[in-house]
């Protein structure tokens, strides 16, 4: 599995726009804006960006928002506490379908 | 690219000081701890201590009345034993004195008083507390750290230090690993709210400095395989703005043997002032060095990195 994902790979992200340049481009100053503090801080937003690369269990987002919680001043404590977060809502998203068990087992059950 | 090759692409002349506002001098090596991150590798051991000779030699300078302030470092600057006199004998020639202290310095033995001759002074004081929070400041400075330098903010407040109308108490943060300091402004509003909601501490400023790479930082960044990848960090951050507010071009740096520097860094790492110069403080000569060429090499990518470190 470790061949799947090879650190030197996030390198070569902009390898991405070699068939499609106009559409990564695009991606590329959509991403690099959303992180532009706004109404959050820029440190609320690699926050997010590091709960999001946990529930999408990405190995490059997670290394490269570790790197900016840091980089924001932020600790393990404050990365702790968001990966928590993020599993948690992760974990609860799993846990409400057990209402559509209910719902499927009522409409056959006597 | 070197640090050199990266000025010319920028300007056409290589960097030289503006003049000299203060003078920066390290009294000596030795501390009371040994921070993970020193780049002057201070610790217990450390026998290089400016003796009472290159003291009066900086004492020259300043009475001679071209350099206006004097800002000690070290090491803990305290544990000179001519510091309180070169203190006061600068103070006495009407300069503005600034002491970068560890915070911890007040509970080491012989250091009773110091909060009260703090107090009896004008001294502004710089100070290192690179986190809010318990375990990272012991991790990078040692067991036990954390809660003496929140006993020694709460009393440095008491007394009229940091808070509003009152003496100047600056906070220093440096990063806890190989990577860089955030934005300086947004890391001292989560300062003021955490010290403050935990404490019940205020203070004047929060300084955030990159880590240079030199020093003990160095050694970790060697040991641990991130060297390449912190100065390839330093050199994408470069920001040509920070230039004309590099620190170096407004001072001069005395190492404790009374050599001269651009800066603390160059001191660590050997590098003098250039050629041409007056080399040690015995002949300081202000007309020559206050428009200098600055000595440069790779470390300088630290102080120019994102939005400076000076």
């Amino acid at each position: 599995m470790s061949d799947y994902y090879r650190q030197e790979d996030l390198e070569r992200f902009g390898e991405i726009g070699k068939f499609n340049p106009e559409l990564f481009r695009k991606f590329m100053d959509w991403y690099n804006a959303s992180l532009q503090p706004g109404a959050l801080s820029r440190r609320e937003k690699v926050l997010i960006g590091l709960g999001v690369a946990h529930a999408v269990q990405c190995p490059y987002c997670i290394d490269a928002y570790t790197k900016s919680c840091l980089e924001e001043g932020m600790d393990m404590e404050h990365i702790t506490e968001a990966v928590h977060i993020a599993s948690a809502v992760r974990g609860g998203a799993s846990l409400i379908h057990g209402i559509q068990a209910h719902n499927a087992a009522d409409k056959i059950s006597l | 690219m070197r640090f050199s090759e990266k000025i010319q692409t920028v300007q056409d002349t290589p960097l030289t000081a503006t003049g000299i506002e203060m003078l920066q001098v390290n009294v000596g090596y030795r501390c009371n701890l040994a921070c993970k991150h020193c780049h002057v590798e201070g610790g217990p051991e450390r026998q290089e201590v400016m003796d009472r000779v290159t003291v009066d030699a900086v004492l020259k300078v300043m009475r001679s009345g071209s350099i206006k302030a004097l800002d000690i470092t070290g090491g803990a600057p305290e544990l000179n034993p001519h510091f309180r006199y070169l203190v006061e004998e600068a103070q006495n020639a009407g300069c503005h004195v600034v002491v970068r202290t560890n915070l911890a310095i007040f509970f080491e033995g012989g250091m009773e008083d110091l909060f009260a001759w703090y107090d009896r002074g004008r001294v502004e004081l710089v100070a290192s507390l690179p986190s809010c929070r318990h375990e990272q400041v012991d991790r990078v400075r040692g067991k036990g750290i954390f809660e003496k330098s929140i006993t020694a903010l709460k009393r440095l407040n008491s007394l009229g230090y940091g808070v509003d109308n009152g003496r100047k108490l600056n906070l220093v943060y440096n990063p806890a690993g190989a990577f860089l300091p955030p934005e300086q402004s947004s890391l001292e509003a989560e300062y003021r709210k955490e010290l403050l909601s935990a404490y019940g501490i205020t203070f004047t400023m929060l300084y955030t400095f990159a880590n240079m790479p030199i020093g003990r930082f160095r050694q970790f960044l060697l040991r641990t395989g991130n060297l390449d990848m912190y100065m390839a960090k330093l050199v994408d951050a470069f920001n040509p703005q920070t230039l004309c507010g590099l620190m170096c071009r407004r001072l001069l740096n005395v190492g404790w043997d009374g050599r001269l520097y651009d800066c603390d860094f160059n001191q660590m790492t050997g590098i003098g002032v250039t050629e041409g110069c007056p080399t040690v403080l015995s002949h300081f000569d202000h007309g020559r060095l206050a428009s200098r060429r600055i000595a440069v090499d790779d470390h300088c990518f630290g102080c120019t990195a994102g939005q400076g470190s000076t």
